[in-house]
């Protein structure tokens, strides 16, 4: 499906800088998303987080939730549990408590 | 809403242990806990309030509002709900909607196709659920949004009436079901799809939108098609969308029945920390009203000063916007500025006076069903549907 368009990365600097819509060249649109802004901070864990949360989600969902003394283990077991059981997660029970770890000590 | 400007060299960022990616970050800071939000920039939009990357949440910087009563596209807010978009499969040539399930002719209609028909305009705003959920008390998890997930614009596009009925829906059917092209990134996430009960959706009104304010949508607002829901929070408003499907029952798919849920009470509210006893589908809007001329904390020249803002419900109409200056001991009658549309943002000027000192000032507005808005917040657990009389702090010298 993926077909190149014709502009050039000069065309797409000058439609971009005039406000023009790149799409009104009726060809298969080129667009990329920019790159994530946050990274997971450090924390025990880091890795099985970042092997079993990165693949559907960037780092920022994590890092912008509600933070104080009421948004700890029981919260973070709750988003974990969510992602499983509602999003399908394929997230191994003995990596759960590991993650939830991370993310109370971390955020 | 304070910018901080942090324009720091490389080499400065990794003296101070600055990972890569904060290097030359502007941030904002929403008013409250863990607000602060990186200023990002994506293709056909100008600097917005970066909420998540992946799946991209954009929010628009709140004095937009105060520049023009309509939201233009390089500022309109941004939220997909799963990862999995490839953009580069977008080819308006070979876009084909499928209209399907209890009609008498399925079609796959091109782009060409649906351009063809009689189009209707309106003027409308979109509105995200979530919208101002980052002052939820007590907050509750989600999508941490200041009030910038809105927007009103002019849209164009054919009415899905006539789509439906080209098709032919068949005696019995109940509701109509609708999905675009992005989706989940592993096959056990649930695909984003929404419904809307079959007199809803071939009401004349909710359309299936190619413009956006005299131009193609952005491709971040759905292009090359969304649907548009007068009144009804954005979560209805499918981006990209590609199938149309009449059920002769109720649709049941996770996105109806699992989340987008709010208490069945009158206001969609419940006792805060409370779970609710019985939910249904989130659906019209509330009655909202902003000042947008003044910045909370804002520093003014003491003397006349003219607040502006807008106010918005789920298409009745505004009736009447009130101000206070004085905390809400007094209000005073805006004037209202000229009607887009019973479902746009009006606009509202009153010219103030206001001594030297602090000032609170609130707005509220009412609809044309004589619907207004409460003094307290309400609350429910997803954080939906905010609508509280908004402050604006304010001293004068």
């Amino acid at each position: 499906m993926k077909r190149l368009t014709l502009l050039t990365a000069i065309g797409v600097a000058a439609a971009l800088s005039a406000g023009a819509n790149l799409s009104a060249s009726a060809k298969p649109i080129d667009f990329d998303l920019p790159p994530d802004t946050a990274e997971l901070k450090p924390g025990p864990n880091l890795e099985v987080v970042q092997g079993n949360c990165g693949a559907c989600h960037s780092a920022d969902y994590i890092q912008t939730q509600p933070i104080g003394p009421k948004f700890k283990k029981d919260f973070w077991t709750a988003e974990v549990t969510k992602m499983i059981k509602v999003y399908g997660a394929p997230i191994d029970e003995k990596d759960v408590p590991q993650i939830v770890d991370y993310l109370t000590a971390t955020y | 809403m304070i910018p901080r400007r942090r324009f720091i060299a490389a080499s400065g960022a990794l003296a101070a242990g600055l990972g890569p990616l904060e290097t030359l970050a502007e941030t904002v800071t929403l008013p409250f806990e863990n607000g602060v939000r990186p200023i990002v920039k994506y293709p056909q939009k100008r600097p917005m309030i970066g909420l998540t990357s992946r799946p991209p949440q954009l929010e628009t910087p709140f004095a937009v509002f105060n520049d023009n009563v309509i939201t233009p596209n390089d500022a309109f807010f941004v939220r997909y709900h799963l990862s999995n978009i490839p953009f580069g499969d977008i080819d308006p040539d070979t876009w084909t909607v499928d209209v399907k399930g209890k009609v008498n002719k399925p079609l796959k209609l091109k782009l060409a196709d649906i351009k063809r028909m009689p189009s209707i305009e309106l003027v409308a705003v979109n509105q995200c659920s979530g919208n101002s959920r980052g002052f939820s008390n007590p907050r509750v998890a989600g999508g941490q949004s200041g009030n910038g997930a809105m927007g009103n614009a002019r849209w164009r596009g054919v009415p899905l009436k006539a789509v439906l009925d080209q098709a032919g829906v068949q005696a019995g059917a109940k509701q109509v079901a609708y999905a675009g092209f992005d989706g989940p990134v592993i096959d056990k996430t649930p695909k984003f799809v929404k419904a809307l009960d079959i007199d809803h959706a071939r009401d004349g009104e909710v359309m299936i939108a190619w413009q956006m304010n005299g131009a193609d949508l952005p491709v971040l607002n759905g292009y090359p098609l969304r649907m548009v829901v007068p009144g009804w929070y954005g979560t209805y408003w499918m981006k990209h969308l590609n199938e149309i499907t009449v059920l002769d029952g109720e649709f049941d798919g996770f996105w109806m029945k699992g989340a987008y849920r709010i208490p069945d009470t009158a206001d969609a509210m419940i006792e805060p920390g409370t779970a609710p006893k019985a939910t249904v589908p989130i659906n019209r809007f509330n009655v909202r009203s902003f000042i947008t001329s003044v910045a909370d904390g804002a520093r003014l020249k003491a003397g006349e000063t003219t607040l502006k803002g807008i106010a918005f419900d789920s298409g009745s109409g505004i009736k009447q916007v009130d101000v206070s200056a004085d905390d809400g001991k007094t209000w005073m009658p805006a004037r209202l500025g000229p009607e887009l549309g019973k479902y746009s943002f009006r606009e509202w000027t009153l010219p103030v006076t206001l001594s030297a000192g602090g000032h609170v000032l609130k707005v509220r507005a009412v609809s044309n069903a004589g619907k207004t808005q409460p003094e307290t917040a309400g609350w429910n657990p997803p954080g939906y549907m905010r609508n509280v009389i908004e402050s604006v702090h304010v001293t004068a010298a």
